[in-house]
């Protein structure tokens, strides 16, 4: 692994902090702190400069969203630091407070289970430490159902690319996931943006925005 | 016809009437009611001068409050004597005052309207009833008594004449039974139209047991939040962490060993644990819904049910949280009927506030005809909108389509939840 990350780590269940930070050690990461509870993880930051920032929603004191709260802060301070949110439920408000809270950067909002598939979830990882935006395609599923009848024009296999563009793969990752070329990806994304009425765009996590801009309004 | 009070008893024929014991209950009724009022005349007197008089003092006010209450001594005994000419007993219109003491029976029965229709009984009894009780009585008992006992006193006529008036007596006496009786029925019918709980008055308690009802749903609901930070706090955590391991010695072990396919085996069984662990405690108790309110929890609702749902909330912001629970298991329910019963391809949810109301729409496109009595889903549904004193029209024709509509007051009296 070409670029090991200095990872800042908060979540207050002690036996999953310690799972995750010896997952990343064991794919080479630098865990620079491992806290429990928001205030620890801004102040980690701080001291600590990292590469990426990983938490956890909920957290002391008030066991609500302060894990969630701390990482917009943390954006809106320094929009340029990737963070990627684990939940254990899966909820679309919190999906899009973050997302919408920087322009820029990595993103990454992911339930919890998913640190089980450790390969992905280090992938994940370090998509959302090269600024790419990540999101749970449990969040995009809910999006999906919830129906608008533009949506209903699309193909199956149209809502299939959608799904996955909207969890932030690239051309490339949909094409490997769906077993098709990257051209016939490439053909489905241009015909169902048309139907979306969404612009064309070359730039996956400009993309990736449009897309869940578009599924949550 | 089974024979329940005096009135009834008129209507048997007379040779059983006379035979049985209800002009004796009447007459010792009106006895009764005669003693009564007069007692009442000078209890009621004397304390209105002594609260005259003694209001200078300030301390006679205590004397007035006491006049008015009278009433519901007098109540309480007319209510008890009424047995005599009525088998039904009749219940105390009265409420219970919520905490033991002087102070608050009197907060309560002063504010009550049973115990001015008490009132005005005790002043209607005083001035009328007692009077003609005692009319009736005397023409009962007084006028064949002095017929009977002529042989006593009328010296003067003769002897047949004395024996004819002595027979007239009992014959007047079995004649007046049927006076007493009616008298004795009508006087308890008016007692009873005063002095019986009045709709309003039912409807205190209707509101009582509402209240009792809503308190303990508010209790419910803290339990499953205290169930819901448990498991979140212990099992899913654990299951959590045993997913994370199992996943990591997946990749320690050779691709392809015995192994290998047994831990990939258990690793699924804990994803699968896992999420239907974390669908359990999103039943017990939504955490969206605390953290962020209604319209986030529906929208989560929406996109967790199996049928496209279209959702339109307008919410100016925050809802006391018993109207939030209530209206998310609205919709929660009704969803999950829709996805059971209704066949429909799609749904939609509307919430709005209107006055001091949370409308809440539920219509799906299905094939109608639900029915409240063949599932409990709606049963369940309509107690837990009527414990937050809400209401539940719906509207389901065969073929189509479903019209939920619930409205919940939204401004909850503090009481409710004290």
């Amino acid at each position: 692994m070409a670029d090991a990350l200095r990872v800042v780590i908060a979540e207050d269940g002690l036996i999953v902090r310690e799972g995750i930070v010896g997952m990343l050690r064991r794919f080479g990461h630098e865990v620079v702190a491992a806290v429990g509870d928001a205030d620890a993880l801004r102040a980690a930051v701080a001291e600590h400069r990292p590469d990426i920032v990983v938490t956890d929603v909920r957290m002391p004191p008030g066991f609500s969203d302060e894990g969630l709260q701390a990482a917009i802060e943390l954006r809106a301070a320094d929009p340029r630091l990737p963070v990627l949110v684990l939940s254990q439920y899966v909820q679309q408000t919190y999906a899009a407070e973050l997302l919408d809270a920087g322009p820029s950067a990595g993103v990454g909002y992911l339930l919890k289970d998913r640190i089980g598939e450790v390969t992905e979830f280090v992938d994940a990882l370090l998509q959302v430490a090269a600024g790419r935006t990540v999101v749970d395609p449990e969040v995009v599923r809910q999006l999906l159902g919830r129906r608008r009848d533009p949506l209903l024009r699309l193909t199956p296999r149209e809502r299939e690319v959608l799904g996955l563009m909207a969890e932030g793969r690239s051309n490339a990752a949909i094409a490997r996931a769906m077993v098709v070329t990257e051209a016939a990806v490439a053909k489905h994304i241009g015909s169902l943006l048309m139907k979306l009425d969404l612009p064309p765009d070359g730039d996956d996590h400009r993309r990736v925005r449009a897309v869940l801009a578009y599924l949550r309004d | 016809m089974p024979v329940r009070n005096a009135l009834d008893a008129l209507t048997m024929r007379p040779t059983r009437f006379l035979r049985s014991a209800w002009p004796w209950r009447s007459l010792a009724y009106l006895i009764g009611g005669t003693v009564l009022g007069f007692a009442t005349i000078c209890a009621v007197i004397g304390l209105l001068v002594a609260g005259l008089i003694l209001a200078v003092l300030v301390i006679g006010v205590a004397g007035l409050v006491a006049t008015v209450l009278s009433g519901v001594a007098v109540g309480r005994l007319e209510r008890w004597r009424m047995r005599l000419v009525d088998d039904e007993v009749l219940p105390d219109p009265h409420r219970r005052p919520p905490r033991p003491g002087l102070r608050a029976w009197l907060a309560v029965r002063l504010r009550e309207n049973a115990t001015w229709r008490e009132l005005g009984y005790t002043i209607i009894s005083a001035t009328v009833l007692c009077w003609m009780d005692a009319m009736v009585v005397a023409g009962a008992v007084y006028l064949p008594l002095t017929m009977f006992a002529a042989p006593l006193y009328l010296n003067d006529e003769p002897v047949v004449n004395q024996l004819l008036l002595s027979a007239g007596g009992v014959g007047l006496a079995v004649v007046m039974t049927y006076p007493v009786t009616a008298w004795a029925g009508a006087r308890a019918a008016m007692a009873r139209a005063i002095l019986a709980p009045r709709a309003d008055d039912t409807d205190v308690r209707l509101i009582e047991v509402t209240r009792s009802r809503a308190r303990l749903v508010d209790a419910f609901e803290v339990e499953r939040r205290r169930i819901e930070r448990d498991l979140h706090d212990g099992a899913q955590q654990r299951l959590v962490a045993l997913n994370l391991q199992l996943g990591l010695a997946r990749l320690e072990l050779p691709e392809g060993s015995a192994a290998a396919a047994q831990v990939a085996a258990a690793h699924d069984l804990a994803k699968d644990a896992l999420g239907e662990l974390r669908e359990l405690i999103r039943g017990v108790h939504p955490k969206i819904l605390t953290d962020r309110g209604l319209a986030a929890a529906i929208g989560d609702a929406a996109g967790n049910a199996p049928v496209p749902v279209d959702v339109r909330v307008r919410l100016p912001g925050r809802l006391p949280p018993p109207v939030e629970v209530t209206a998310y298991f609205v919709v929660v329910e009704a969803l999950a009927n829709v996805a059971k019963h209704s066949g429909a391809t799609r749904a939609a949810v509307a919430a709005w506030l209107t006055g001091g109301w949370l409308a809440v729409d539920v219509r799906d496109d299905g094939r109608g005809g639900a029915d409240p009595r063949r599932g409990s889903g709606l049963v369940g549904l309509a107690d837990r909108v009527a414990a937050a004193g809400g209401t539940v029209a719906l509207t389901s024709p065969a073929g189509g389509p479903t019209l939920l509509h619930v409205e919940i007051p939204v401004t909850v009296d503090d009481e409710s939840h004290g």
